[in-house]
């Protein structure tokens, strides 16, 4: 009977895990990338460098330790990525003031360090491909995930201001016009296929850099496992050696 | 020469006496099975808490301004830090898989009843103390959640009558979860309440010991000095402690048996354990919650608020009830009525092997019960939810009403007369 | 009692090998333990090399700049001091620095890369104390000689390239740390030529 109940309660385990995703208003998008992939990760990090950083920091994490991790030289690194002449060794900081930051988008721009682990890679993802236009908005731009957002499109120069596609839906028996979709304009220097990427890359870096020792852990935890294994078998038939006295 | 040394600390401190009495002597029951992995696992993970634990007190800083920044220095600037933050933080939610499957071996096997009261008691304030330990522990990372889930807890205080609003002002130490509060936590964290779990679980396995093992048959395996045939008793030396006063069958020396078996389930269990640790440490949002990556902030408070998943059964109790106080009550009396188990079961066949069916049922419908609550507590709230924890909630106290009525007069399988496999 | 007799030589085998192999298990578990107390990444970034700025040095001036935290001389030294160091070499314990206290590109009479600019790491070598500059006042130390360091601490006294006279309590002369010349007006401490 307690292997049925164990059973049972493996069953409601399992069902409980999806229930803890908080469901957002719009399904995600697949992100799709991959932290081994280095060269996605270089450009990711410059991606990050010249259009996330002006406002949003990474005040935990290292510029040498990003480099090293990525594969990219330090010199190289030093020379391309840091814009404001900061030691490698010194976190990925920028100079704006949080209060007049406060002043022009409503609130702080957060630190970026760990969002990924805090909104998920699936939800960077969506959130960079959903800016649309929106006159009626301080910055001209409007997000279907994250709606009012208080930020500009920054990619707009690569991604082009998409269009919203309105439709009257019926909400509670009171029709009401809503943002279904949207659709490129076709004015950035990217193809829709390009900025996917580009948006992967960008997702890829901030996953990697939410939790940096990822790959190092699964590296290492291959082999602390295989170790394991290898102690659990002699510790059982050491186990069946001695317990052949017992009867 | 070895045995000269042993020989000089033996006229000192009564090392092999201790050694002999308590492991290489000590009889145990011959037929534990894997329900009984779980005490000495329950040992490797405090051992397991206790080094991390020192380990990244070496690097956290205690302070509203350093703590969040310091968890992160040492994820990302120590060597091996998040190694050591990983063990530490899976180490909190195994331990308690550990003790409530722990508990859930006493609960099957009747090894509350007499005369293992005490023992139980010493469990039950394990469990309080543990429960105290983890959810001071989760405000030290001051993230967003560490933050919000003790401004809840703490207000659950307040539900005292007329003391109520002055204690959560004195236990927070300002008018809001601060500084004060996280240096207090840190310091009843890594001092006070280690040492009052040491202490405690000394004191259970003193007790353990003194009474000897419970077993899946539920027999007694000492018997009356003078009942047992010579042939029947086993080849085994035990401790004189033990014989003296009782002839023992069916018992096994701890050591070397139990510590070879033991080993097994130790490297059985280190091998799931790294597994979360390596590969999924948040294990989907249970072990680590999304929220707290981000920083306290006292003026936003986050969409969901969510204990760990160890403390979601009793938190549902406490949203069942639609009353602060009865809630705050409910969710005390569901702890309480665990540790008055010993008297609420009035029956004298300690295991499930040999009690009636109806006792089986009243089992499972209670892991059922536990189970539903755990759910219900670390999802949002919808109205089927609630009427799940409430009815929930009344199959919980219902078990210990339906075991106090059925176990008077029980009618109950014959023992047998040996231990069984 | 099993009918099968009991393996004394499998049992033995079997538990020396589970003991050795979890010993090298609880070995490796030890390593995160031990690794945590090497420098991290922030002490590394705080003890990276410092770059040094030497145009505005006047000679006979000593300049101090933090490098892992200890106080680095960068000293201008004069035709006359580097005169007077060869005078007191026989009151020295090291003159000739036999003693590994600066690598081999600062072995030698003035113990530095360039006669006129000495660089030394500005604590005693005897507990740790920083000594003082005595520039022109050092004669009522060392007879004879009118610069020199001298330890408010313990009474130590070097003279102008660092090197420990005889009857003080330190016992080596002072560290050289690692530098080079980036150019004409610029030191980098922390490291040397060609490794960077």
């Amino acid at each position: 009977m307690m292997k049925k109940l164990l059973i049972g309660l493996f069953a409601l385990s399992v069902n409980v895990l999806p229930a803890m995703a908080a469901g957002p208003s719009v399904p995600l998008m697949e992100a799709g990338n991959d932290i081994s992939d280095q060269p996605s990760l270089q450009r990711g990090a410059k991606l990050f460098m010249n259009y996330c950083l002006g406002c949003h920091q990474m005040q935990y994490q290292r510029y040498e330790r990003t480099f090293r991790d990525i594969g990219i030289p330090t010199e190289v690194g030093q020379e391309q990525l840091i814009f404001d002449g900061s030691k490698v060794g010194s976190h990925i900081t920028n100079s704006m003031a949080k209060d007049d930051a406060a002043k022009w988008f409503g609130a702080a721009p957060p630190d970026l360090t760990n969002v990924a682990r805090v909104r998920g890679s699936d939800w960077i993802y969506t959130y960079l491909k959903s800016f649309y236009k929106d006159e009626s908005r301080p910055f001209g731009v409007n997000n279907t995930l994250f709606p009012s957002v208080g930020m500009p499109h920054v990619l707009q120069e690569l991604q082009g201001l998409p269009t919203p596609i309105v439709e009257e839906v019926e909400e509670n028996g009171q029709k009401v016009t809503k943002v279904v979709g949207i659709e490129t304009d076709g004015s950035g220097e990217m193809s829709v296929d390009e900025y996917d990427q580009a948006v992967r890359d960008l997702t890829n870096f901030l996953e990697y850099v939410g939790e940096p020792t990822r790959l190092e852990s699964e590296a290492l935890g291959i082999k602390v496992i295989g170790f394991l294994i290898i102690l659990f078998i002699l510790a059982f038939m050491l186990k069946k050696e001695y317990w052949r006295d017992v009867h | 020469m070895f045995g000269k040394i042993v020989d000089w600390i033996d006229d000192r401190i009564p090392m092999t006496r201790v050694w002999n009495m308590h492991i290489a002597q000590y009889p145990a029951p011959k037929n534990f099975n894997f329900w009984y992995f779980f005490g000495s696992l329950a040992m490797l993970v405090l051992v397991n808490q206790i080094l991390t634990g020192i380990w990244l007190t070496m690097n956290y800083v205690p302070s509203a301004e350093g703590a969040f920044a310091s968890i992160e220095y040492i994820m990302r600037d120590v060597e091996y830090g998040w190694l050591l933050r990983y063990l530490h933080s899976t180490g909190a939610s195994a331990f308690f898989i550990v003790v409530y499957l722990h508990m859930f071996r006493g609960m099957i096997y009747g090894s509350y009843q007499k005369p293992r009261e005490l023992l139980w008691l010493f469990g039950m304030f394990i469990f309080l103390a543990l429960m105290a330990e983890a959810f001071m522990g989760y405000l030290l990372p001051w993230g967003q959640m560490s933050f919000w889930g003790a401004q809840v807890i703490i207000s659950l205080f307040g539900a005292i009558p007329v003391i109520g609003d002055d204690l959560t002002l004195w236990i927070r130490g300002d008018y809001v979860i601060s500084g004060a509060t996280l240096n207090r936590f840190f310091a009843l964290h890594v001092i006070a309440l280690p040492l009052v779990i040491v202490i405690l679980v000394f004191l259970h396995i003193v007790a353990l010991h003194e009474v000897g093992s419970n077993n899946p048959d539920g027999i007694d395996n000492k018997r009356k000095k003078g009942t047992v045939a010579e042939e029947d008793k086993p080849k085994f030396k035990f401790h004189e402690y033990y014989t003296d006063k009782k002839d023992i069958i069916d018992a096994i020396p701890f050591h070397p048996y139990y510590t070879v078996k033991d080993i097994v389930g130790v490297v059985g269990f280190l091998i799931l354990f790294c597994w979360v640790v390596f590969f999924m440490p948040a294990m989907g949002g249970f072990f680590l919650e999304a929220p707290n990556f981000e920083a306290a902030n006292p003026l936003k408070t986050p969409e969901h608020i969510f204990p760990v998943w160890y403390f979601t059964p009793f938190y549902a109790i406490l949203r069942a009830i639609p009353d602060k106080l009865m809630g705050v009550a409910a969710m005390g009396a569901s702890i309480v009525v665990l540790a008055l188990l010993p008297w609420i079961d009035r029956g004298s066949v300690r295991s499930v092997r040999y009690r009636c069916g109806f006792h089986k049922w009243n089992i499972a419908g209670f892991v059922v019960t536990f189970v539903l609550l755990g759910w219900v507590g670390a999802t949002p709230q919808t109205d089927f939810k609630t009427i799940v924890s409430q009815v929930c909630t009344v199959t919980y106290f219902m078990f210990f009403v339906l075991l106090f009525v059925y176990s008077k007069n029980e009618k109950t399988k014959p023992l047998p007369e040996r231990l069984t496999k | 009692m099993s009918n099968a007799p009991v393996d004394n030589g499998r049992r033995r085998f079997l538990t020396i090998a589970t003991s050795v192999v979890g010993g090298v298990g609880a070995a490796g578990a030890a390593v995160p333990f031990i690794a945590s107390w090497n420098p991290s990444e922030r002490a590394k970034s705080a003890g990276a090399p410092v770059e040094v700025d030497i145009s505005k040095l006047e000679p006979g001036q000593l300049i101090r700049v933090e490098w892992r935290g200890k106080p680095v001389w960068v000293v201008s030294r004069t035709p006359k001091m580097l005169e007077q160091m060869k005078a007191h070499e026989g009151q020295l314990r090291d003159p000739q620095s036999q003693e590994p206290q600066q690598l081999e590109s600062s072995t030698n009479d003035f113990r530095s890369i360039r006669p006129e600019i000495f660089v030394a790491v500005g604590i005693c070598t005897h507990l740790g104390c920083s000594p003082s500059f005595l520039q022109g006042g050092f004669g009522e130390k060392v007879e004879g000689t009118e610069d020199g360091f001298y330890c408010p601490c313990h009474g130590s006294k070097f003279d102008m390239a660092g090197r420990v006279f005889q009857s003080v309590p330190a016992p080596l002369n002072l560290e050289i740390p690692p530098y080079t010349f980036l150019d004409e007006t610029t030191i980098l401490v922390g490291e040397e030529q060609g490794v960077a």
